[in-house]
């Protein structure tokens, strides 16, 4: 089956859908990959390196689609380009099944299968897929270096020769994967970084990143499903304007990422906040693309409002072509990956697949969007049923730890048995036996201080001071006048001396190992 | 004279008690083996010069070729071998014991009679009974560990009777031992007993499976050390009593370590197959996916991690990959990374085999941790390696109470940024329990051949 890599069309898009690397590892599942000519220039990825690992390059977009069994793109296709994808064949790339219904019915009719990469399920499983995820990093990333280049000052405070350098304030308003990566970035230039999210749970995340996490006073927890956030109520919606009030006189720079899935994004920076901004800050907004989070934004754009810089871009990972295209591609192979399970380069829509399933929004001709909701990922379900195992065992450590009495009961039984054995037995026997449990001790202690690592050392080198059981056959050898107990002592003494001299040879070959 | 030899054996004595004691640290270990080598001269001189016997040529040659065959094995043996070498070394103390049991019991200068008959008799069958189930014992465990017999426990049917008839029919057998006097009966009555011990010791181990090796090699290392101090006692020899009772604590605590590594019982242990004792076996799916890397990426990881350790286990005894992890280790460290090694008591199939091999391989001995030492590091560690271990590595045995290797202390991976796991294919350890490690969201899989795998990667990271 054939993979084919048409070049980007859309306006202001730099990225490819497949890197060298990514060709690579297509080429191991059993697929042969068509490449057109200049796909990868705008990311830095030269048609002789996409040649070098194995893909043929072709010339135009109609040569590159023809017989293409899978076209992986980024942006979703024009209507021209729709055309040339032959019937039958898979789509996979950012499609946008829900804003783009007339896009699902052309393709439809088309017969053409496709996988829109944003509908992957936000599973575990599936994180190495997540493109959304991905794409989000690096806008998280570049809105800081946008929000630096367009900033008058230094994010990071000094003290230099020439005066002071305040550090800069900087206000990530939703500590989503885009809102991290956004604090970390800032974070790491030097900046005072501030996060804003409406869900508690990610305020240790927040705090990971070296950021200090803002809240209202209100309760409620605004967790929705997949990991997004929902809607909140009036009430927390008039706290939280009011938090940013008070922190839009005092912040130099706000990134906001606040998106809800399949509504507009919702206004949080509105015109007062801005204007109440000090001169030469700076607003980025990550959901322009969405309407914008901020009452000044105009998609696209970057303008200037009393005095603040308000940046719109809707592509910013288009702005890191080499970053975007290595992750979008490896996203792209790892779900290839799972469509071809055979590794035999064919592809196999598989709808047990909870992956799959959610990302298909075309099969046979079908609309398949939207998928069944997501199974819910590891709640803490067992947590009371552990904490009751817990406390059974504990209970057992109660009952092992032994009572005075049994220890008393112990000793006294020994004494008894110690004293009988005394009578009993001859007077040389006692004797041996003080030498023997005395022995016993001195083992005991001196054996607790061996270290761990020398195990094994010990144990050889005991094993060849048993060896001193030869003692015992030598005494016998030759002496008995016994012609079968000299015979018995002759090969004791010679397994015994196979003891001594390989067991002290053997600890001394590990021993001159041993160097610091 | 006779004063002589004692002080003679008691200076061997201290000699090998400061022998033990040297190995306490590294640095005191190598005189410890001297002292050893002293007293072990010394008590060998003395008493050859005490006994009046006609036959030092015989002497010197049951010594000259045991030397000859100890050296050669002892040059030859590999440090993956170890265990083998060490259990078979077992056997041998086993089957000298035996025979100088018997040497005792046909010695026709001894006439006791009384007490002193009943003593001498119980020691006699004490020795030879410790004895032979040592000498079979190591040598079934000399097989498995080998591979010339399966490492999978042996199940009889009823094999607990089995064992408990033949203890009883040994218990019989000495009460009609002990009080007779020489002759035919007593003969066979010892023979037969030799005989059941032998099968006895067979059985015991080979109901032991391959990961509870340490434990019962060093409970095989106990009980040489019991069978030699019986043999004191038989002999009225106070140095033997000594060693043996040295030896026999010696084996003693290691094997309660050990225990107390996969957190079982002693008995359990000896009692062998792992999961009989009706430990709740879950068969949850574990949520999540296995992600594998290529020996690139993992490459990319150490470049970019500051902090290392690595978690060997008996997989690399078995890949032969120390001299691998050795140069990794050598590289990394060239390149300003903090490496350390994280070993688990039980990693490996003898007590502290895993840094006999990194030793070998020239890894330094400081940069080579406890369990107890390195845990708490690893939450501020950037990357762990693991290396061919699994059970010692599975966090369900401190998250899941039901798991059948619940509270067994374990290596706390899992805790670290990134964990890679260097191993075969995805099949569970010897304890059978699923590894919920290797979903982890920080957990990555590199699989292939250990040995194989590290050197690419040391390619790798040197480009």
């Amino acid at each position: 089956m054939i993979i084919a890599i048409p070049r980007e069309t859309a306006e202001g898009e730099t990225r490819v859908a497949a890197t060298p690397d990514s060709v690579k590892r297509l080429r191991d599942m059993g697929f042969s990959i068509a490449v057109e000519k200049g796909a990868g220039e705008k990311a830095s990825f030269t048609d002789e390196a996409y040649a070098e690992a194995g893909a043929e390059i072709r010339e135009d977009m109609q040569q590159c689609l023809a017989g293409a069994g899978v076209v992986l793109k980024v942006q979703a296709p024009s209507d021209a380009e729709l055309a040339l994808i032959p019937e039958g064949a898979t789509l996979i790339a950012f499609l946008k099944p829900a804003q783009n219904a007339e896009l699902l019915q052309k393709l439809s009719e088309r017969n053409i299968n496709a996988l829109a990469i944003e509908s992957v399920p936000r599973i575990s499983r599936a994180q190495k897929m997540d493109a959304l995820s991905s794409m989000a990093n690096i806008a998280g990333y570049r809105a800081v270096i946008e929000a630096a280049h367009n900033f008058g000052r230094f994010f990071t405070g000094q003290i230099t020769a020439a005066g002071k350098i305040p550090p800069a304030k900087v206000l990530v308003i939703g500590a989503g994967v885009a809102g991290l990566s956004a604090i970390g970035t800032a974070k790491s230039m030097g900046a005072i970084v501030r996060a804003f999210d409406t869900r508690a749970e990610v305020r240790e995340q927040v705090e990971s990143m070296g950021a200090e996490f803002l809240t209202v006073e209100i309760e409620e927890e605004g967790s929705g499903s997949g990991g997004y956030a929902k809607e909140m109520s009036k009430e927390f919606i008039e706290a939280e304007m009011a938090l940013f009030r008070e922190q839009a006189k005092d912040v130099d720079i706000v990134i906001t990422t606040a998106l809800i899935p399949g509504k507009p994004a919702p206004k949080l920076w509105l015109a007062d906040m801005v204007d109440s901004m000090s001169k030469g800050s700076v607003v980025v907004d990550l959901a322009a693309e969405m309407g914008g989070n901020c009452d000044y934004t105009v998609p696209h754009e970057k303008i200037e409002r009393s005095g603040v810089t308000i940046i719109g871009y809707t592509n910013l990972p288009s702005r890191a072509a080499a970053q975007s295209s290595r992750l979008y591609s490896t996203n792209l192979a790892h779900l290839i990956g799972e469509l071809t399970p055979e590794k035999d380069g064919t592809i196999n829509l598989n709808f047990d697949d909870e992956v799959i399933r959610g990302a298909t929004v075309v099969k046979s001709g079908e609309i398949t969007w939207p998928p069944p909701a997501p199974k819910i990922s590891a709640q803490p379900k067992a947590a009371s049923k552990a904490a009751e195992q817990v406390k059974v065992i504990t209970e057992e450590k109660a009952e092992k730890r032994r009572s005075p009495l049994s220890i008393f009961i112990f000793w006294a039984v020994a004494a008894v048995l110690l004293l009988w054995l005394g009578r009993v037995a001859p007077p040389d026997f006692v004797s041996h036996f003080t030498v023997f449990v005395l022995a016993v001790f001195v083992g005991w202690q001196v054996i607790w201080n061996v270290t761990h690592a020398l195990h094994t050392p010990l144990m050889s080198v005991t094993n060849a001071i048993s060896g001193i059981v030869i003692v015992g056959a030598l005494v016998q050898l030759g002496v008995t006048g016994s012609g079968l107990v000299t015979l018995l002592a002759f090969i004791g003494v010679l397994v015994a001396s196979i003891n001594i001299f390989g067991g002290f040879f053997v600890t001394y070959r590990m021993l001159k190992m041993f160097r610091r | 004279m006779n004063g002589m030899i004692a002080m003679a054996y008691l200076f061997s004595a201290v000699m090998f008690i400061l022998s033990l004691g040297g190995l306490s640290s590294h640095e005191t270990a190598r005189r410890g083996n001297i002292y050893g080598m002293v007293g072990m001269a010394v008590a060998i001189i003395a008493t050859i010069s005490g006994v009046a016997t006609g036959a030092y040529w015989m002497v010197a040659i049951a010594m000259v070729v045991g030397a000859v065959i100890g050296l050669s094995l002892a040059r030859r043996v590999a440090m993956t071998q170890m265990p083998q070498m060490v259990a078979l070394l077992h056997s041998f103390v086993g089957l000298a014991a035996v025979l100088i049991g018997w040497g005792g019991f046909l010695d026709p200068r001894i006439t006791l009679h009384g007490a002193a008959h009943v003593v001498h008799s119980t020691e006699i069958y004490l020795g030879v009974f410790i004895g032979a189930i040592t000498l079979t014992g190591s040598l079934v465990a000399f097989c498995k560990l080998q591979g010339l017999v399966s490492g999978k426990p042996l199940m009889l049917p009823a094999r607990h009777w089995l064992n408990l008839i033949a203890i009883l029919a040994c218990i019989v057998l000495g009460i009609l031992f002990v009080p007779a006097d020489v002759h035919a009966g007593t003969v066979i009555n010892l023979l037969l007993m030799t005989a059941i011990a032998l099968l006895l010791g067979i059985h015991l181990v080979a109901a032991i499976g391959g990961a509870d090796m340490p434990v019962v090699i060093s409970m095989l290392n106990s009980y040489s050390g019991w069978a030699a101090a019986a043999t004191g006692f038989m002999l009225g020899n106070d140095l033997l009593i000594v060693v043996g009772a040295l030896v026999g604590s010696s084996g003693a605590i290691l094997s309660y370590i050990m225990c107390r590594g996969m957190n079982r019982s002693f008995i359990s242990v000896i009692l062998g197959g792992f999961g009989s004792d009706g430990g709740e076996v879950s068969d949850e799916e574990v949520d999540g996916e296995v992600i594998a890397i290529d020996q690139q990426e993992l490459a990319e990881e150490l470049k970019a991690a500051d902090s290392i350790i690595i978690v060997p286990g008996f997989g690399m005894a078995v890949a032969h990959a120390q001299q691998a992890v050795s140069d990794l280790t050598d590289r990394l460290r060239g390149m300003g990374k903090m490496v350390r090694f994280g070993i688990h008591p039980v990693a490996g199939r003898l007590p502290g085999h895993m840094n006999v091999l990194l030793a070998e391989a020239n890894v330094p001995y400081d940069i080579v941790l406890e369990m107890d030492e390195i845990n708490p590091d690893f939450p501020s560690t950037d990357l762990v390696l693991v290396i061919g271990a699994n059970d010692t590595v599975n966090p369900d045995a401190v998250e899941k109470p039901g798991s059948p290797i619940a509270g067994m202390p374990v290596l706390e991976v899992w805790k670290a940024h990134r964990v890679v796991v260097l191993k075969r294919s995805m099949a569970s350890g010897y304890a059978g329990v699923a590894n919920p490690l290797f979903y982890k969201e920080n957990a990555r899989m590199l699989f292939g051949d250990a040995k194989d795998s590290l050197q690419g990667v040391l390619g790798r990271v040197s480009d």
